[in-house]
Order: C-alpha cells, then sequence, then structure tokens
C-alpha cells in the first residue's frame, strides 16, 4: 500500500470528521484507530449540536459554536448524498429547563453576557427568557415544576452514531483507509516525514493530525505539541421507543429520531472510570421525571458511562507543530457540535490553506502560565 | 416453528389469554419461550421500521420479546414465568405516553 498524504489518529467523531473533510478535498487520507477498549467519546455522547450557553467568558468560541450550528444542515446533505444515512439532524431551537428561580436566573445573566459580548463583535445572538406560561405553550409536556426556561433557536440535535457510521462510510467511498486496533506506540519525525508505529506496522506520512480524544494529551508531545486533556465523566440513560411527545431538545432530555427517550444530566470527576452509580442514575432519572413527568413508568433500556475530552479550560486546542511541521492537534468536548467546523475549515486549513484566524483563541499557550 | 423436542413431556399446562385468544401453554417456562411454543411469530414490530422481530436472546438484553402483560407495557417476556390466567397483549408500534393525572 502505498503512503498516504495525512495520517489521522483517533477514529472518534473528531477524527473522522477531519478525515472525511481531507478526503473531500481530494487528499489520500490513512486513519488509525484503536481497539473496542479505548475510550469511545463519540459512541457515549448524547447528541446535541449546541450553542447556548457555551462561550460565557469566550466569545470566540460562542462564535466558533454558532458557525458550526449553521454549516451543520450542509454539512449533514453532504453526508446523506454520500451515504444515504439519515443523520436525524433537526435543529428547531433547544430549551435549557430550570426548576427553580435561581437556575433561571444564572442562566438568564449567562446569556444576557454573551449576547453583549457578542453583540460586541457584530455577531446576533438570538435567545429568549421563558416564564413558565409561555414555555407551556412552546412545550407542552413540561411538568409543573418547571419554573421557565431559555429558549435558543439555533440548537438542535442528531443522532451521533448514525454520524459515526455516515463518516465512515463516507470515508471509506472517497478512498480513505480506515485501520481500526491501531494502538500507537510510538511518533518519529525524521526528514520531514512521521513515522507512526502502531499494531506492528509503522505507517509514514508527511502530515499527521492527533484526533485521538485523550489519547492527544500522550500523543501531543511526540510532535512538540500539548494537549492537557483530562477526562469528566457523564452518565446517560436511554428509554424504550415511545410516541413521539417532544419536539425540542432540552440540554439534558431528548427523544432521538426512533423514539427512546435519551437522559444526560452529569459531570463527574473520576479519572478514567466510565462506569454507571445507581445514585446518579435515579438522581438524573428524578429530574428528567420532574421536567417530563409523563416519563414516569418508562422503561429504561440501557445506561452508560462515558468520557469527556476537556481541556483545563473546557475549550478546543487546534494547533499545528512549530518543532514538526505537518503534525495538527486538535481536540475539543463538543466533538457533535464541531463536527461542521471540522470537515470544513479546520479540514481545510490542515490540507493547506490560511488558518482560521479564530484558531488564535485556541492554542495550548493559553495553559502555560 | 419452534416445537417441544419429540418424546419430551410438556407437563402440566395452564391457560394465558392472548389479545383475547385463549391459548393452553407449559408450566415452568418463561413467557416469551411459552408464546413461541404456540406459534406467535412474529411476537412484534419494531416501532421504528415495521420489521418483523421475535426474541433473540431469552436472557434480558436483546429487548426483541416486549409485550403488554397484565396491564404492564413493553415487560421483558424472558425474563417473566408464564402464570395461569396471564393477559398478554401483543405490543403494536411506540408506547404511549398516558397524560398525567
Amino acid at each position: 500500500m502505498s503512503d498516504p498524504d495525512t495520517i489521522v489518529i483517533g477514529g472518534g467523531v473528531v477524527g473522522l470528521s477531519i478525515a472525511y473533510g481531507l478526503a473531500r478535498g481530494g487528499e489520500r487520507v490513512r486513519l488509525l484507530d484503536e481497539g473496542d477498549d479505548a475510550f469511545r467519546a463519540a459512541r457515549g455522547n448524547f447528541g446535541l449540536v449546541w450553542v447556548q450557553g457555551k462561550g460565557a467568558g469566550k466569545p470566540a468560541y460562542a462564535l466558533w459554536s454558532i458557525g458550526s450550528a449553521k454549516r451543520w444542515p450542509a454539512f449533514a446533505e453532504d453526508l446523506n448524498r454520500c451515504t444515504g444515512v439519515d443523520l436525524q439532524l433537526s435543529q428547531p431551537g433547544g430549551l435549557s429547563l430550570c426548576l427553580d428561580e435561581a437556575e433561571l436566573q444564572a442562566q438568564a445573566d449567562t446569556m444576557g453576557k454573551l449576547a453583549s459580548d457578542l453583540a460586541a463583535l457584530g455577531e446576533p445572538y438570538p435567545y429568549e427568557i421563558l416564564g413558565a406560561n409561555a414555555l407551556r405553550e412552546l412545550c407542552p409536556p413540561v411538568g409543573p415544576d418547571v419554573v421557565g426556561a431559555c429558549f435558543c433557536p439555533l440548537d438542535g440535535h442528531v443522532s451521533p452514531l448514525k454520524l459515526l457510521r455516515s463518516l465512515t462510510e463516507a470515508l471509506t467511498s472517497l478512498d480513505g483507509e480506515l485501520k481500526t486496533g491501531q494502538q500507537v506506540e510510538a511518533i518519529e519525525y525524521r526528514d520531514g516525514v512521521f513515522h507512526v508505529r502502531a499494531g506492528g506496522t509503522t505507517h509514514v506520512a508527511a502530515k499527521l493530525v492527533l484526533a485521538a480524544g485523550l489519547g492527544n494529551a500522550e500523543l501531543a508531545p511526540m510532535v512538540g505539541l500539548s494537549a492537557p486533556v483530562k477526562p469528566v465523566r457523564g452518565q446517560v440513560l436511554i428509554s424504550e421507543r415511545v410516541e413521539h411527545f417532544l419536539d425540542l431538545p432540552t440540554g439534558s432530555v431528548r427523544q432521538t429520531g426512533d423514539g427512546g427517550v435519551q437522559i444526560g444530566d452529569s459531570r463527574e470527576d473520576v479519572g478514567f472510570d466510565n462506569g454507571t452509580t445507581t445514585d446518579e442514575l435515579s438522581r438524573i432519572a428524578s429530574r428528567a421525571q420532574r421536567m417530563f413527568p409523563l416519563l414516569a413508568g418508562v422503561n429504561i433500556v440501557r445506561t452508560w458511562g462515558a468520557l469527556r475530552v476537556m481541556t483545563p479550560d473546557g475549550y478546543p486546542i487546534y494547533q499545528a507543530s512549530t518543532d514538526c511541521p505537518g503534525a495538527f492537534v486538535v481536540t475539543c468536548h463538543s466533538g457533535i457540535t464541531l463536527a461542521a467546523q471540522h470537515a470544513g475549515p479546520i479540514a481545510d486549513w490542515i490540507r493547506g490553506g490560511p488558518e482560521p484566524a479564530i484558531l488564535a483563541n485556541f492554542k495550548a499557550e493559553r495553559f502555560h502560565v | 416453528m419452534f416445537k417441544l423436542m419429540p418424546g419430551s413431556d410438556p407437563g402440566p399446562l395452564v391457560t394465558i389469554d392472548v389479545d383475547g385468544r385463549a391459548l393452553k401453554v407449559r408450566t415452568g417456562v418463561s413467557l416469551a419461550l411459552a408464546l413461541m411454543e404456540v406459534d406467535i411469530v412474529p411476537l412484534r414490530r419494531t416501532p421504528v421500521s415495521g420489521a418483523p422481530r421475535s426474541p433473540l436472546c431469552l436472557m434480558g438484553v436483546c429487548f426483541e420479546c416486549l409485550c403488554e402483560v397484565d396491564g404492564r407495557r413493553n415487560v421483558q417476556s424472558c425474563m417473566i414465568e408464564v402464570a395461569d390466567g396471564m393477559r398478554v397483549r401483543l405490543a403494536t408500534g411506540a408506547r404511549h405516553l398516558e397524560a398525567v393525572k
């Protein structure tokens, strides 16, 4: 097999989105994916394409997320044309439901701050704080414990598993090579070329993209980069399929295109433990039931834990190596929301285009103080 | 489609109600198995595509054997033992969410 133009390490939604974007632009791509014992955030996540509340304190991140949400329809359409897989993308706006006045006030404060930060940058930030009555009109199944909500018309959701499948099929159909069972042991940069040793083979290419999620922490220093990422666990529940009752996704409850109700609402610092706990699952379920009382009695069919990939400030890192030109690191915890940016502007940059100016906000140097 | 091995003793029988039909089934087996033995095949259709489904794992994992039992919706019929007088309704479509009282 001949050497590819670019090796992408990481077969999750981040690595696949970039690999798909590169292959679409005409590059020969080889994607190295670890085994099924890897911590696969792309298989455990919640599936929101989400804007509201993101980037409070870092307006560039809000802009980057808004840009991706706007790119999503065309991204999904291109993928659908390529693979025929229905991603179940729906962007009708989303709700953050609040169970007490303090939550609602905090959400209103965050959104107000974001709106004024973005107004200063000339970007509109549409949202609405809804009281109990207005909310019930927009979303009739909410329960009496919900005091209000924030509605943002930019929000939506998608099937993360169908996205993963579609990206895999699309990459293959564009002659990208997908290699599984490739745990990377070492990367060497010699004579302007990367030698990646994985699973008994050495893969060689002039360009290298690190998109290995939590694995980036160890890989990045091999090519003069830094990705200080740590796991933050989320626990998720999914119900049996029920009749359609919920049009709008909320930050913690959404009805999937297949009818299951997905519920996820935890952030835990527990290292590399991706298990579940009864205490946390019951807390999540009881909150969801207060939001939507008609969920009482609905059967939960599966629960799982997944590890978010978090930098110290929660924002992404997009960086090209100066020590080893041709190496890039990409890490973020919103791989679904940002997939359209990764397949578009990020892939264009890695292919050799100019670096999008906004990426200056997402360098690892911010952690080296 | 599913039958006891020739020569095996079915033992005592009980009567269950399946969508209004009185059916005689073996005791001491799971409801899913009992329904398979009286030729309830397929047991259901998926609410997503409408494709026909029957019990697969018979050990509580695959959720293909769902039916309504004595008024409880989407019970895993492989996880409960058949009982005399059990009222079974085969699943039709996605679960309906009852209005909150």
